[in-house]
């Protein structure tokens, strides 16, 4: 259960640009929910996913795992339990290592980085399953460099390597957008079988309004640091592209885009 | 001419230890680190001082790296934990080193001929001390610079090893494997200059003497051999960085010692290996790029 509370946030205080975003924002989120976060661009979605990160301080508020506050935990330490895939595809990955040593260092994660082998050639034929089942091919190429691959098959990487170890949350930054359509279809099919497979507590922010309405248990829009539409169970199932379109044109319509 | 030969790839082989410091701050950790012109000569005047009270001449080059190593971890302490930027937390160290090095071992401290060094001394001896001291140098340059890059190769295989790559290739990704990516960084600061302070150690051996301006230009030379090697090999994915590195200091100092042959003042080395410098810089980024962009 992750339970944001009364979350502040302001940026740049005390300057012509101070920009109030969150004020005593409430979210929480229950175990094994998938949940799906739509937006304008400016709506604090990204915000939201860099707080419970720790990876931008907050005002005040708390924000709270199991009941447990995390707010004194640095980024790092929090990924323990958290996993995250980014909109840039090489965010996820390092460029000039194989996806062997890519795989390799995922799959560490949460141990001792000490002076033993950095690859384990006992788990070479798991990690060759595992990248058979993304049906990219890319279970012949362990030895190829993570650069020189596309984008698509990069952040398919990025995503088993996200989900490897067991997690708490996996946290999903538009992780489609950087992708063309077919290849954004393919990564969120393999999103919504992992996640299903895992049992895994997720959080996806999405500017595909489809996606937002076909996959997941709950979906949140926001607007300005607010919360202006919560749906889940039957609800959520029986929403549909046009309902929250039209919620969202009126929206954008405020805000003068 | 011979003679000359031999004497250039010596030097080549025990710069090549500085220039393994240098690969693992600039290429692996993509960090300019200017704290190298300090430990350098650091490791020289620690070697001086403990030379001349008589300790064993092995045992000054494991006493130059735990300072060299104490260099590092201040450059890395200061840009991690105060949060300076990169090249400015090693110029604070280096201008604090000059100071350190200065009360360490003066501004010049010659080691006598009587006092013996990882050269003379029994252990070398015993092996190959039927040959004349200059081949018993490139003999002893040669072994410890290959057991240098040997245990730097097995280091960056390991996980710590592993780590180090992934800093300096996608410092964010260090940070989703739930590891503090400063704390890796001040790591490889450690073991480079470490190795900085080894290479300055082993030149203050050979030459039998310490002096408190012979850092200067040390970080222009490093990161010119890393770029020569690095840039040369650059189609050949068989040949490592680190062989790559030893052969780029070789070729360096061939060049440097043809400069002089060629008539050229000793005062004006330093304008002639940053010209040089520039050049390779150039040539590199010419044929592509010579640093990855993250």
């Amino acid at each position: 259960m992750l339970e944001l509370k009364n979350i502040t946030k302001t940026y740049n205080p005390g300057t012509v640009t101070e920009m109030c975003l969150f004020k005593d924002f409430e979210l929480s989120v229950k175990d094994g929910e998938f949940v799906s976060v739509v937006g304008s661009n400016g709506s604090g979605k990204t915000s939201m996913l860099n707080i419970i990160c720790g990876s931008i301080p907050i005002d005040s508020g708390d924000c709270l795992i199991g009941g447990e506050s995390i707010n004194k935990q640095k980024d790092f330490v929090r990924y323990k339990k958290i996993g995250r895939v980014y909109q840039n595809p090489s965010m996820g990955t390092c460029p000039n290592m194989t996806i062997l040593e890519n795989l390799s260092l995922a799959d560490n994660k949460g141990k001792h980085f000490g002076l033993g082998k950095g690859v384990s050639k006992k788990r070479i034929d798991d990690y060759k399953a595992m990248l058979s089942t993304l049906g990219l091919g890319l279970e012949d190429k362990l030895n190829v460099k993570m650069g020189s691959l596309s984008g698509g098959q990069r952040q398919a990487v990025a995503l088993l390597m996200a989900t490897m170890t067991p997690l708490d949350f996996l946290i999903l930054d538009e992780h489609t957008a950087a992708l063309d359509p077919h290849t954004a279809d393919i990564i969120m099919e393999l999103t919504d079988k992992i996640v299903r497979e895992k049992k895994l507590t997720a959080i996806m922010v999405t500017h595909n309004l489809r996606y937002a309405v076909e996959y997941g248990s709950r979906l949140i829009m926001m607007d300005k640091g607010h919360i202006v539409l919560d749906v889940d169970g039957e609800k959520k199932k029986n929403t549909k592209v046009e309902d929250i379109l039209d919620l969202f044109t009126s929206i954008s319509i405020e805000c003068g885009n | 001419m011979l003679d000359m030969i031999i004497g250039t790839v010596t030097q080549g082989l025990i710069y090549a230890l500085l220039s393994y410091g240098i690969y693992i701050t600039y290429k692996i950790l993509d960090f300019p680190d200017l704290t190298v012109d300090g430990s350098f000569p650091l490791g020289a005047a620690v070697t001086a001082v403990f030379l001349v009270k008589g300790f064993d001449p092995y045992l000054t080059l494991l006493i130059a790296m735990a300072a060299g190593a104490l260099a590092g971890l201040a450059t890395g302490l200061i840009h991690v934990r105060l949060k300076v930027r990169d090249l400015l937390a090693g110029i604070i160290t280096m201008t604090a080193l000059f100071s350190i090095n200065l009360q360490i071992g003066g501004s010049n401290l010659s080691v006598e001929r009587g006092i013996d060094t990882i050269f003379t001394a029994p252990p070398t001896m015993l092996l190959f001390g039927s040959m004349p001291l200059m081949y018993r140098k490139l003999i002893v340059a040669f072994i410890l610079a290959l057991i240098f890059k040997l245990l730097l190769d097995a280091y960056l295989k390991t996980k710590s090893g592993m780590l180090l790559r992934a800093v300096g290739d996608n410092s964010a990704l260090v940070t989703s494997l739930a590891k503090d990516n400063g704390r890796v960084k001040i790591l490889g600061l450690v073991l480079a200059n470490a190795l900085v302070a080894l290479a300055g150690a082993i030149v203050c051996q050979e030459q039998r003497s310490f002096s408190a301006t012979m850092g200067t230009g040390q970080m222009i030379f490093g990161l010119a051999t890393v770029i020569i090697g690095t840039t040369l090999f650059r189609k050949l994915d068989f040949v490592k960085g680190t062989t790559a590195v030893v052969i780029g200091s070789i070729l360096y100092k061939a060049c440097i010692q043809i400069a002089i042959i060629a008539g050229l003042p000793a005062n004006l080395l330093k304008l002639v290996t940053a010209v040089l410098f520039l050049i390779i810089l150039v040539l590199g980024g010419m044929k592509g790029k010579v640093k990855q962009s993250a």
